[in-house]
């Protein structure tokens, strides 16, 4: 029997006033996400307790990691006179518990309904000297009826700009360049770093949760694990002589503040996902280097491409479905255009202006071919609707899919957030050439898997 | 990652607790027991606790061929949707995430429209039995009615269409029981109960996770009583319906559907009692109950031969376990006390001690029970944080910890075991076969030879000195799906190895 086999096909009728089997979560999660990027930093959640255990538990699911987080436990009372007496209470509390640097303040639906200020409210904590010498208090406005989790990502991580970012000096330092990752995950953060560093610069990124969401065992309950980027980092990207934001949603934002706060000249593009769009992250990268580009990037580049060609007859018209967000998805669409796939389907939840418009440039003239959605009904439903009408080869996306891929028996290749029952997602990076190694392996297994195991007798082959 | 890290304890960064927390924490032997509870928590701390919404939505999720909506922001449904492992023996409808997904828009002009037309589209597409419609904190800010919606869908679809008034801050997870409750009572007493005999009951507050309402019916029928309906696990519109018609609610879980059981209780007059269904003590003496209650020498003869049979059934197998998991020590932490008490004696069966028993969302009556069950020493804490909780693993040196999903990660990370007695867990605990996949759970996971890597066992390994290693003895249970050579059944450890099956040849070794 199958799970949804409330889904029918047919007429795809238009629904508006309804979201079934959401392709999105909520703002506060992905800013969240964004504050434990910051070394030392307590994410706040100021508003009723449930909202906070409801991102905790998420964050936790998918990083298998405990997710810190103070709750402003809302309650009848705050609701009708406002939350400042929690914020004061909680930001007390926090600094004398649990000592962080910095606490990262997030709304939810109902703070922000209320209407409370919380700017104001900081103030009025260090006014009362609730706030320690050298410690701070960041906040990020995150109704979710306004946006996903990618663009409560984004306004956090625009809030470490507007509250830290500093020009101290008329020249910008040469070869410190600020790079904002995007929501990706922390074994990205660490490719990207990486690459950077390969490339003889001196990079400065915010948020970084690699050493947080991905640390190890120590056998100690660290509140604050090794990893983020620090306070100091953050002043100093206003003196930095580039900015790269990678992906427009998530981190364009930030980079356009840091640009108007310090003169910080930025470069927004999409996520390194494929071998085009990390070739223009690695040639961004080059001019600010003196022009070179090392062996080392050259090789593994060299090694993508390698494998694009081997196996290129088995990508060869294959057709995809894809949810999740906009950023992620334009670099996916991208990735397996360059391989001849066709992303069919394709539905994000988060709304934001120029997605539709950006995958009609990576689209081309497949435009026609595909089923581009955008917002609140941009659902996991409408996907399956479609997929029931006219079938397609593959699903990529979070754990969201795993009923569709079931149901339909669709080969499915999880990617995104947030992804529930699987690992390697926190360990293997994705972006980058090594990154597009690993997202096109794991397409070929899926595939290969598939073909193995429908094939006849006759045509079953030991070689593929 | 820097060495010292590695060897740096939480101990010896002394946490301090929040002052207003102190009151919420107390160790057994310290008296008067007096315990500070039923407090929303603390502004500012890591609490791990949920809403209102959360509530009402765990425990009326299971009825599978009920509609259920989300009336609020997007957040409230995604994170609802799928996630507590109920069974459905039938119908999947409640697997499905149905949200009204309100815009900046609907939060000014109000989402009663939206809500409205959510419904209708809905009720037409799917037919479902019954819906239910929950609030989230918004929709009780921006005033919408939804009483007067659902009233108004109700009278032109012809379904019961209720409104669950969970609006997430209005207080904790258990004030979320009551509003389900409440909702449930709407449904009771509108369907026929002519075919319903004296020895019949209703079994409140199992949701049938890992199949644990299944395996309670089958011995309640086969002691030979009717089970009118099962709420709300594997739970049906049309059973609810006629669940007055029973002669007697059987309640596990103190928090949950208690207010149920009162609302029938007042309306039709049907008694009701406490049971728990963890642990062969509690599951036993819940059978002998009920049996006693109907005062009938059959039922009590056939709870009699049964418990009989399934405990020798299991009694082997728990020994053999027993002996690798005596004299450790075990953490509690749940989501309401009652089952913590269970748990406290299913660890005693199997000879492990309990170190630290806390909940989310206790009373002071159920603290001090727990109290009373535990040894002298037992940390008792009420809306712990996962620093407390920590802290307290680490100086009691406790080598399990049992709770729900935020605390896993904290167990592993300190590289202590660990036993999801929570909504993802995804075995039947309960029953006699469930103390057994218990037994198998906590043997498996504190038994795993992981924890030799841990750093926090070597390090206290060397901090007590080599000769009195902490070390485990090795595991001499073996869990019976792994079919040792030489043996029929699976189980012991007394079998040498004398020869080894490969395939059809025997290896001399
Ligand atoms: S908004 Fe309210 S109802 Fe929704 S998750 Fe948050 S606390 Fe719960
Ligand atoms: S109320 Fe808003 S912030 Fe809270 S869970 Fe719901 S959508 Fe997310």
């Amino acid at each position: 029997m199958s799970l949804l086999r409330h889904t029918k096909g047919g007429e795809v009728h238009e629904r508006q006033a309804l979201t079934v089997n959401p392709a999105k979560t909520c703002q506060p999660v992905g800013a969240m996400y964004a504050a434990l990027g910051i070394h030392k930093c307590l994410p706040h959640s100021h508003g009723s307790q449930g909202c906070c255990s409801y991102h905790r538990s998420t964050l936790s699911r998918h990083y298998k990691e405990p997710a810190m987080a103070g709750t402003g436990s809302f309650t009848e009372g705050s609701s009708v006179f406002g939350g400042q007496a929690n914020l004061l209470t909680a930001i007390e509390n926090m600094f004398t518990l649990y000592k962080p640097d910095v606490i990262a303040v997030h709304t939810t639906c109902l703070s922000e309904t209320i209407g409370d200020d919380i700017p104001q409210i900081t103030e009025n904590a260090i006014d009362k000297g609730l706030v320690p010498e050298g410690k701070f208090v960041i906040h990020a406005n995150t109704p979710s009826y306004v946006g996903a989790h990618p663009t409560g990502f984004a306004n956090m991580t625009k809030a470490m700009v507007d509250y830290f970012a500093k020009s101290t000096r008329e020249d910008k330092v040469a070869r410190r360049v600020n790079i904002i990752p995007g929501y990706v995950e922390p074994a990205d953060m660490a490719e990207i770093k990486r690459l950077a560093k390969l490339m003889g610069l001196d990079p400065i990124m915010f948020p970084d949760t690699s050493g947080v969401l991905d640390a190890p065992q120590t056998g100690v309950h660290e509140m604050y694990p090794a990893g983020g980027v620090t306070i100091d980092e953050l002043i100093a990207a206003g003196d930095a002589q580039q900015t790269i934001a990678l992906g427009p949603v998530c981190s364009g934002p930030a980079a356009k503040a840091l640009y108007a706060k310090c003169k910080v000249p930025q470069t927004t593009m999409g996520l390194p996902i494929g071998l085009a769009a990390t070739d223009k992250f690695v040639m961004a990268m080059r001019s600010l280097n003196g022009g070179f580009v090392p062996e080392e990037i050259k090789y593994e580049r060299g090694r993508l491409l390698d494998l694009m060609t081997d196996m290129h007859q088995y990508f060869y018209g294959k057709s995809v479905a894809l949810w999740g967000d906009p950023d992620q998805l334009v670099g996916l669409s991208e990735l397996l255009m360059s391989v001849d796939m066709l992303p069919k389907y394709v539905v994000t939840g988060t709304p934001g202006k120029k997605f539709l418009k950006r995958m009609g440039d990576v689209l081309g003239d497949k435009v026609h071919e595909s089923f581009v959605r955008q917002g609140p009904c941009a659902d996991m439903y409408l996907m399956h609707q479609w997929i029931k009408n006219e079938p397609c080869d593959l699903l990529m996306g979070n754990t969201y899919g795993k009923y569709i891929a079931r149901d339909d028996d669709i080969p499915y290749v999880r990617h995104g957030f947030p992804i529930l029952d699987r690992v390697g997602h926190q360990y293997f990076p994705t972006v980058g050439y090594k990154g597009a190694i690993r997202v096109l392996e794991q397409i070929l297994n899926v595939l290969m898997d598939r073909q193995d195991r429908d094939s006849p007798e006759e045509t079953f082959e030991l070689t593929m | 990652m820097n060495g010292h890290n590695i060897m740096t304890t939480a101990i010896e960064n002394n946490i301090r607790l929040l002052e207003a927390r102190k009151a919420q924490v107390q160790t057994k032997g310290s008296e008067p027991f007096n315990i500070a509870c039923e407090k929303q928590s603390v502004a500012g701390s890591v609490s791990q606790r949920a809403c209102v919404f959360c509530g009402s939505r765990v425990v009326l999720y299971p009825i599978c061929d009920a509609l259920h909506v989300i009336h609020g922001p997007i957040g409230c449904a995604s994170y609802t949707w799928d996630i507590r492992g109920s069974v459905s023996s039938g119908p999947q409808l409640h697997r499905m995430s149905f949200s009204t997904d309100l815009q900046e828009k609907d939060v000014i002009y109000g989402g009663e429209k939206k809500l409205e037309k959510a419904l209708l589209e809905l009720i037409a597409h799917y037919n479902p039995k019954a819906a239910f419609v929950y609030a989230t904190c918004i929709v009780g800010l921006i005033g919408d009615d939804m009483d007067a919606v659902c009233r108004r869908v109700s009278a032109r679809t012809g379904i019961d269409v209720i409104p669950v008034q969970s609006e997430g801050f209005a207080g904790s997870k258990k004030d979320g029981y009551s509003a389900a409750c409440h909702a449930l009572d709407q449904l009771v007493g509108t369907g026929d109960t002519s075919d319903i005999k004296p020895l019949s009951i209703n079994i409140l507050g199992d949701f049938n996770i890992g199949g644990e309402t299944w395996v309670i019916k089958d011995y309640y029928e086969k002691m030979g009583l009717q089970v009118v309906s099962t709420i709300t696990g594997d739970g049906r519109v049309d059973d609810i319906r006629k669940a007055h018609g029973a002669s007697l609610n059987v309640v596990q879980c103190s928090g949950s559907m208690k207010g149920l059981a009162r609302m029938m209780k007042e309306k039709y007059g049907t008694p009701f009692m406490h049971v728990s269904y963890f642990g062969i003590e509690d599951m036993s003496r819940a059978l002998y109950e009920v049996a006693d209650h109907f005062g009938d020498k059959d039922l009590l003869k056939r709870a009699q031969d049964m418990v009989r049979d399934e405990v020798m059934r299991i009694m082997p197998e728990l020994r053999k376990i027993r002996q690798d998991l005596e004299g450790k020590k075990a953490a509690i932490y749940t989501g309401g006390a009652f089952k913590a008490f269970s748990l406290v004696r299913s660890l005693r069966t199997l000879g492990v001690q309990t170190t630290i028993a806390g909940s989310q969302t206790g009373n002071p009556t159920d603290y001090k029970q727990l109290a009373e069950l535990c040894d002298d020493g037992t940390i008792i804490l009420d809306d712990t944080n996962p620093l407390e909780l920590a802290k307290f693993i680490q100086e009691t040196d406790t080598d399990l910890l049992i709770g729900g999903v935020k605390e896993r990660p904290i167990a592993y990370k300190l590289g202590v075991a660990f036993c999801d007695h929570n909504h993802e867990r995804k075995d039947c605990l309960a029953g006699f076969e469930g103390m057994l996949n218990f037994a198998r759970e906590v043997h498996g996971s504190l038994c795993s030879p992981v924890w030799k890597f841990s750093p926090f066992r070597q390090k206290h390994k060397e901090a007590v000195g080599s000769s009195q290693t902490t070390e485990k003895p090795k595991a001499t249970y073996i869990p019976t799906n792994v079919i040792k050579p030489g043996e029929t059944s699976g189980g012991g450890g007394e079998s040498k190895f004398a020869t080894l099956t490969i395939g059809a040849t025997e290896v001399a070794k």
